[in-house]
């Protein structure tokens, strides 16, 4: 009988796991520490050329004539491409209008900067933090009303309107976006930095007419991507073209700072007047919001539709959003694409609301939760974080914060996710020495995928995580999904999980006669075949793997997000919340973070090291943002003023104060199955340290940044006192 | 200062033993670099012994990591792209083209520089150490340890500089305060955000580095 049962996938109970849930360190922890690990930025092979793209200064103009001939006189050069010829108009400051290859990275700069462009310069818009300028380039979305929400705000007790925003950031990736490609005859070799290992060979292929079967990728390593480095992209294309007029060659293009800062992608802005009223109670009735944002030339960026944030049963709502097209680069996915500026426009109004009436913010979030499609997980998640934070003896109401110039404050966001797994095969190999290699296209953006595969190998199998040979990063192994919207860790752990019991199981059919019973009698335990219950009949991994001769087993197994669940492995939908505690000082306008607590829905969490990490990772990146991070633009000039990390500001080592993490691993969660925490924890940030400031200082700093010139201003605003 | 820097020509001036951005800055624009022209220690780039014949390519010699390494550049060819481009000495990444994220970090006669902002021509006759040089997988060094051990690493593309950084810090810093560490790395910018465990990395590093110390001068003893 136990022959013909489907195999049983399940995770092992909790108590039974020997390495899932342990801390486990990154298993490429110190090749990337001791500089040995090789990212595609960092591998040059003979005879490889340097590849280099001329920008366009403008934030919209027209090609009217173009000369390269002193660009190939250079020596050294090896082709020049033109993209934008005469009459061709480009549409942001930093799009590609031609690219060249040369031996030698000063050459092809060179080159570049001997290429003669002449431009007519067009009419453009790079700012939309003031709607009223920005004329038909505005396009609304229609309105939506639920409810009755005049009705509801002439009866209710309280309102509060408020405008907020948050402007573009830009991704940042420390590793510059690029890659190397070169040609041998009709195949291509592609070795980019990529978050889609298996699916950017296709989107090159189409670009430059080559099928995906003759694209080989590769890449050990990637430097950061966040959301930006899912397709091939113009420079990969010009690297594919490049190195084809030059023989076949490798050229490599990694574009510049300031180039990747223009336009290799961005998060979009988020600017709004919000209207929220409530009972005497403090219970929402309505809410109204007119907000916009631009993701560049198309507009995009923010919907309507994540209007109220979390807080989505609000009876009585009145939504306007108006996407706004800018002459800028455009936007990517950015970790949680939307959420994080969702999230701040609501924290924000609903704090605004909660200091208007004169009650505990806390209570309202609290009070509220029922409005929430998960009100016990944000209940119980908001008691934990202002448990942690110390909540009753530090919240103050706002602006009672004593005389003294340094003000300190609390304050709360939220967030939600999806994040179920992905699609994704793997293919799990037992020799017969012994030896055990699980293959999938995946890639390991530094969340730490490398090692959590070897651990869902691990305890399956038996054996301790330095036996498994993990293979990723390559277009050879199969197919596994773009690492995006936090689906990888519940993709690749589920298709390892069954690829390496499918091949287990082969082990043990293969071994169960010579151990006298029958392969259900059978477990694989501390590099032991077992029977169960009998420790005195087993066989060591080694000698029952000899069993298999010559012959060794390869199985695959597959995540498919539709019966995904149904099965039970990974499961999306998360609840979150933070809360900042800033201190501000009112006289020089800083604020310095003092905590920021966060804690989050997490599932059955493989390695809670690298969990742990994702959060940290999350939680800095929205002090960098709500802090530090703007691409500031000139509508006089047309130009961003700041593509540079000098003047783009990330917060530093001595910024980000302490980080406090809660990560709520219980049984309960645990049966949830695995669940990505890529996105989750860099929603609520911006809103928590938003509320914070204001809860300190008195006042609201209407625009992220909280920079000390917005804080003093503010201060002003309503009389310079705190 | 140890022994060793007072018999490097150019030697730079004294300088604090705790290392601040400024600091940091400074010092790149001491040890020849981009910063340096005319703005920062005029004296020091007129000293320089380095004799310039470009704008082609002259012949150089730079120890690196123990080794005489000879090879022809520019002139303006930087510190972080002979070794990149033309050594294949890759730890230190080339990241924000202008000496601000310190992910390109090199130790240049035992001070922290960013490689990016320092001329190849101009770190001849120095001491030029990359993270290659202290620590590799068989034999990590004991904040590339400490790194691993407290996942002070996500995409890894900072962590070289960051650990190149933590041992210039350490070696003049040998019992840092957290203060002092946050000062002293303040110089290096991460994205994925895992200063949390750089933090703990370097404290943990500290502490066992000056052990590993009393050890061995106990062992001479």
């Amino acid at each position: 009988m136990p022959d013909t049962t489907t195999p049983n996938y399940h995770w092992p109970p909790m108590a039974d796991r020997r390495v899932i849930g342990k801390s486990h360190s990154r298993l490429d922890g110190i090749q990337k520490a001791s500089g040995a690990a090789k990212y595609n930025s960092d591998i040059k092979p003979d005879g490889m050329l340097f590849g280099a793209i001329l920008s366009c200064p403008h934030a919209h103009a027209r090609v009217t004539s173009i000369d390269t001939s002193g660009a190939e006189k250079i020596p050294g050069v090896t082709a020049v491409r033109v993209i934008m010829g005469p009459g061709k108009e480009v549409q942001w400051g930093g799009a590609e209008v031609a690219s060249v290859s040369a031996t030698s990275e000063e050459a092809a700069n060179d080159a570049v900067k001997a290429i003669k462009v002449e431009y007519e310069e067009l009419p453009f818009l790079v700012r939309e933090d003031d709607i009223g300028k920005a004329g038909n380039r505005a396009k609304a979305a229609g309105e939506q009303v639920t409810g009755d929400p005049d009705k509801a705000f002439q009866e209710a007790a309280y309102t509060n309107e408020g405008d907020y925003g948050i402007p573009v950031i830009t991704h940042c990736c420390l590793e510059s976006h690029g890659g190397m490609v070169a040609w041998d005859g009709d195949k291509v070799t592609y070795w980019p930095s990529t978050q889609n290992v298996s699916g950017i060979g296709g989107d090159l292929g189409r670009a430059i007419n080559v099928s995906a079967a003759n694209i080989h990728v590769h890449q050990d390593h990637i430097g950061g991507g966040f959301g930006s480095k899912f397709p091939a992209d113009l420079w990969g294309v010009e690297a594919a073209q490049l190195s084809k007029q030059s023989g076949g060659k490798p050229v490599k293009i990694f574009l510049d700072r300031k180039t990747e800062l223009l336009i290799a992608g961005n998060r979009p802005s988020a600017f709004g007047h919000i209207k929220v009223s409530a009972d005497k109670d403090g219970k929402i009735t309505a809410w109204e919001s007119k907000t916009w944002s631009t993701g560049g030339l198309a507009g995009g960026g923010l919907s309507a539709d994540l209007f109220p944030y979390v807080y989505r049963k609000v009876p009585n709502r009145r939504i306007n959003h108006t996407a706004v097209s800018t002459n800028t680069g455009s936007a990517r996915a950015w970790r949680a694409p939307n959420h994080e500026q969702a999230s701040y426009l609501t924290c924000s109004a609903i704090e605004d609301l909660a200091a208007k009436m004169k009650m505990d913010p806390l209570d309202v979030f609290l009070k509220n939760a029922d409005l929430t499609m998960r009100e016990e997980a944000y209940t119980s998640q908001l008691k934990k974080a202002a448990e942690l934070a110390d909540w009753k003896k530090n919240w103050h109401q706002r602006g009672d914060s004593g005389s003294g110039p340094v003000k300190r404050g609390l304050g709360i966001g939220v967030g939600t996710w999806g994040g179920a797994g992905h699609a994704s095969q793997c293919q799990a190999t037992i020799h017969p020495d012994g030896s055990v290699e699980v293959e999938l296209g995946s890639q390991d953006l530094g969340t730490g995928t490398r090692t959590i595969i070897a651990m869902v190998a691990a305890e399956t199998l038996g054996l301790p995580v330095s036996a498994i040979n993990v293979k990723i990063g390559d277009s050879t192994y199969p197919p596994s999904g773009a690492s995006g919207g936090s689906t990888t860790v519940g993709g690749v752990s589920s298709s390892t999980r069954k690829a390496t019991v499918n091949a287990l199981d082969k082990l043990l059919a293969a071994v169960a006669p010579s151990l006298g019973t029958t392969p259900d009698k059978l477990e694989a335990v501390d590099r032991r075949i077992v029977v169960k219950g009998d420790t005195s009949k087993s066989l060591t991994w080694e000698a029952a793997c000899r069993k298999l001769g010559t012959n060794k087993i390869s199985e695959a197994g597959e995540n498919n997000p539709r019966t995904a669940p149904r099965e039970g492995l990974n499961t999306g939908g998360v609840a979150g919340v933070q809360i900042a505690d800033v201190s501000v000082d009112t006289e020089t306008g800083i604020v310095k973070m003092n905590r920021l607590i966060a804690v989050h829905d997490c599932g059955l969490v493989i390695n809670p090291k690298t969990a742990e990490s994702q959060i940290f990772g999350a939680c800095i990146m929205s002090v960098c943002s709500a802090l530090f991070e703007e691409r500031v633009a000139d509508q006089q000039i047309g130009r961003v003023l700041n593509p540079d990390m000098e003047f783009y500001k990330l917060a530093g080592i001595m910024d980000i104060g302490e980080i406090i993490v809660h990560l709520d691993i219980s049984p309960e969660n645990d049966k949830r199955g695995v669940v990505g925490l890529g996105e989750p924890p860099a929603i609520p940030g911006d809103a928590a340290i938003g509320n914070a400031v204001a809860n300190a200082i008195g006042v609201r700093v209407p625009q992220l940044p909280v920079t000390a010139d917005r804080v003093l201003a503010a201060l002003a605003s309503k009389g310079g006192n705190a | 200062m140890s022994e060793s820097d007072s018999k490097v020509p150019n030697k730079p001036p004294k300088t604090k033993p705790d290392f601040s951005r400024r600091g940091f800055l400074k010092g790149v624009g001491i040890s020849g670099g981009v910063l340096s022209t005319g703005v920062l220690e005029p004296v020091a780039e007129a000293e320089s012994t380095a004799k310039v014949d470009g704008p082609g390519a002259v012949p150089i010699t730079l120890n690196i990591n123990g080794k005489a390494h000879k090879l022809e550049v520019e002139p303006r060819v930087t510190l972080c792209d002979a070794l990149r481009n033309r050594l294949e000495i890759t730890a230190a990444k080339r990241v924000c083209d202008r000496g601000t994220c310190g992910a390109c970090t090199v130790i240049i006669n035992g001070k922290a520089v960013y490689s990016c902002t320092t001329l190849a021509i101009d770190a001849q006759g120095k001491r030029i150490e990359t993270l290659e040089g202290f620590s590799t997988p068989a034999h990590p060094h004991a904040i590339t340890k400490a790194f691993l051990d407290h996942d002070a690493e996500q995409c890894g593309y900072c962590t070289p500089g960051f650990v190149v950084a933590a041992k210039a810090f350490l070696d003049h810093t040998p019992n840092p305060t957290e203060a002092d560490l946050k000062t002293g790395l303040g110089g290096n910018l991460c994205r994925c955000g895992t200063y949390m465990g750089i933090r703990k990395a370097v404290m943990q590093a500290a502490k066992e580095m000056k052990s590993a110390k009393v050890a061995k001068g106990t062992a001479h003893a």
